[in-house]
């Protein structure tokens, strides 16, 4: 053979098969660079955030150290801050929040999960999930018009009268307050913790039922005893994942919650909230220090939400990914 | 039947029933609020709600003209900047990524989405309002957009994992090479899934509130440009909402009758037209 088929003119080698190939793989590394920047842009603006936060309160975090938790003035005009009613009202808050949505929501998984047929599961669910996507200020607005006053004039005064012997139901009843915008959240966070139980719950294999129902259980022994146990860390996650929103939610928070900073132990005393005072004050806030204050509170939400979802993640993980039922005690 | 037999059946009646009944109650909520929007909005929904400036402070009438603009106006910023950006990475998740990247970008993304909307407001102030000395569209936009990027890119990625490997098969044995295999074939495959999870990101940043009280502030005029503070629907709900004029109770109920039917409506289109079956999840 006198020449090979690679023994082309120098002058064709830009469009010879192998350098086109070479182009067009250097087209593949172009839509790779640009979608991995994209990507990236993920974890940049998540970097970025943290560390805005981190140094825009400095200067409050240099002055009052660890006190800020622990102090209860929150003076602007003095230049004093301290968070911990803010930090009391968004527990509080959550808390009874959980208190509430916890049993409703998991009750209804069970339901949807375990009872219903698919065809009314589904529909139901779709309906939950449109539940998830009214805005917060329209909650805010149905509790500040509808919710409120029930709570004056009906609510309060019942909780008083059969519950007043515990200090969480004593005091006025004003109608705002952290028991108002504790059920709001409720309200807020079933879907989520209805959603995400559900599909657990729907992880949990076939098999588990039906040999529990052939030991001769009942329907509910055999989702009590065994398929609720089963999913029982992927529930523990919605839960995670749930309050995480409720310590979060804003705008509801805000317009019911009373704005107040102030620690009672009575469920109907008016608080405020850590999203409540950024959402009031944040606009408004005159002076280096007061910025910072407020902004190491949202550093403060910030980490909780972020050290709760991930732990929320995690335990749906662990559940959905095994989905065997075989999980460690 | 022995005692205990009974025992358990009525325990099992009665502990099925009230599943239900949870169920019953979660689900008529959204009804219940519905209705309640509808019966207390509906009356003073009118013309000049939709085409007319609000009046000054104190006096009856007026409309919300400028906040339904300014909601536009502020949705188009955060389509614009937050749906490439989302669209891309999810692209780089499902084709390209190896293993350490996407295992980090997925989780740092589901972490972005649970940051309190409030937050994310003060992360825009620093990032655009603190540099530009003044409230506006532009920061409003972009602090709904980094709300936007981290959903449509999950939504994104999940579709794309959906699409058979056949197709991307018979692709590359056409002689496609991978961003032709990508463009012409996976993303139209993946298009109406890709296209719900966008519209239903949209239509959750539509109704954020948090996030503009710093950044977009508000404004009782027309926001001229992208440099200005605007008004927005969710905004002006709440402060009328908190206000203390009975005619701006009414207007924010009527607000907040077209705000949540125009979320609701975008939701339940999307989701029967577009999706299939179960196949978006919130994540």
């Amino acid at each position: 053979m006198a020449t090979t088929p690679n023994a082309a003119a120098p002058a064709d080698f830009a469009w010879s098969p192998r350098a086109l190939l070479r182009r067009l793989r250097s087209a593949d590394e172009i839509a790779h660079m640009i979608t991995l920047i994209s990507a990236a842009t993920v974890l940049l603006i998540t970097v970025l955030l943290v560390y805005q936060l981190w140094v825009l309160s400095a200067e409050s975090r240099h002055k009052f150290g660890w006190s800020f938790f622990v102090t209860s003035t929150w003076d602007p005009v003095a230049g004093q801050f301290g968070a911990l009613p803010f930090v009391y009202g968004t527990l509080v808050t959550s808390a009874v929040a959980l208190a509430l949505a916890v049993p409703l929501g998991v009750g209804a998984a069970i339901f949807l999960a375990e009872l219903a047929p698919p065809k009314l599961s589904s529909s139901l669910t779709f309906v939950s999930d449109l539940l998830a996507a009214v805005p917060s200020v329209i909650y805010g607005l149905l509790g500040v018009f509808l919710l409120v006053p029930l709570m004056r004039t009906t609510i309060q005064p019942t909780l008083k009268k059969t519950l007043g012997f515990l200090p969480l139901f004593q005091g006025p009843s004003y109608g705002i307050g952290f028991l108002t915008a504790g059920i709001v959240l409720a309200v807020m966070i079933v879907p989520f913790v209805l959603s995400v139980s559900r599909e657990v719950l729907l992880a949990v294999p076939r098999d588990q039922r039906e040999a529990a129902l052939a030991l001769g259980a009942t329907k509910w022994e055999s989702t009590w005893k065994v398929v609720v146990p089963a999913a029982r860390i992927g529930i523990f996650g919605s839960v995670f994942l749930a309050l995480a929103r409720a310590l979060g939610e804003t705008m509801a928070v805000t317009m019911v919650i009373g704005n107040n900073p102030k620690i009672a132990a009575s469920l109907f005393s008016p608080g405020y909230s850590i999203a409540a005072v950024l959402a009031n004050e944040f606009s408004e806030a005159t002076g280096n220090l007061y910025l910072s204050a407020l902004i190491e509170l949202g550093l403060v939400l910030f980490l909780l939400t972020f050290v709760l979802n991930g732990l929320a993640r995690l335990l749906i993980l662990v559940t959905t990914a095994r989905g065997s039922g075989v999980l460690p005690t | 039947m022995s005692a205990r037999m009974i025992w358990r059946k009525s325990l099992n009646a009665i502990m099925l029933s009230l599943t239900g009944l949870c169920a019953l109650i979660t689900v008529s909520a959204l009804f219940f609020i519905l209705g309640y929007l509808m019966w207390n909005g509906g009356k003073d929904l009118s013309w000049n709600f939709f085409t007319r400036l609000p009046a000054p402070v104190g006096e009856v009438g007026g409309g919300m003209a400028n906040a339904i603009v300014g909601s536009l106006k502020l949705l188009l910023l955060a389509a614009l900047f937050g749906v490439p950006i989302g669209l891309l990475g999810g692209v780089y998740l499902a084709e390209f990524g190896g293993r350490t990247t996407p295992f980090l970008v997925r989780y740092t993304a589901d972490l972005l989405n649970g940051v309190p909307s409030i937050v994310i407001g003060i992360f825009a102030y620093a990032l655009v309002v603190m540099p530009m000395h003044h409230f506006s569209t532009l920061a409003g936009g972009v602090a709904l957009a980094m709300m936007v990027i981290p959903t449509v890119l999950r939504n994104t990625e999940s579709f794309l994992r959906d699409v058979p490997r056949a197709l991307r098969e018979g692709s590359f044995a056409l002689g496609a090479n991978k961003w032709r295999m990508i463009a012409t074939v996976v993303l139209p495959a993946a298009s109406r899934g890709i296209l719900t999870g966008v519209l239903l990101a949209l239509a959750r940043v539509a109704g954020e509130t948090a996030p503009l009280l710093f950044t977009a502030f508000g404004n009782r005029y027309w926001s001229p440009g992208w440099n200005e503070p605007t008004s927005s629907l969710p905004v002006v709900i709440y402060t009328y909402a908190t206000g203390p004029y009975e005619d701006w109770h009414r207007q924010a109920w009527a607000a907040g009758l077209v705000l949540l039917g125009l979320v609701l409506v975008t939701n339940i289109l999307v989701r029967t037209f577009l999706s299939r079956g179960t196949a978006y999840e919130r994540s």
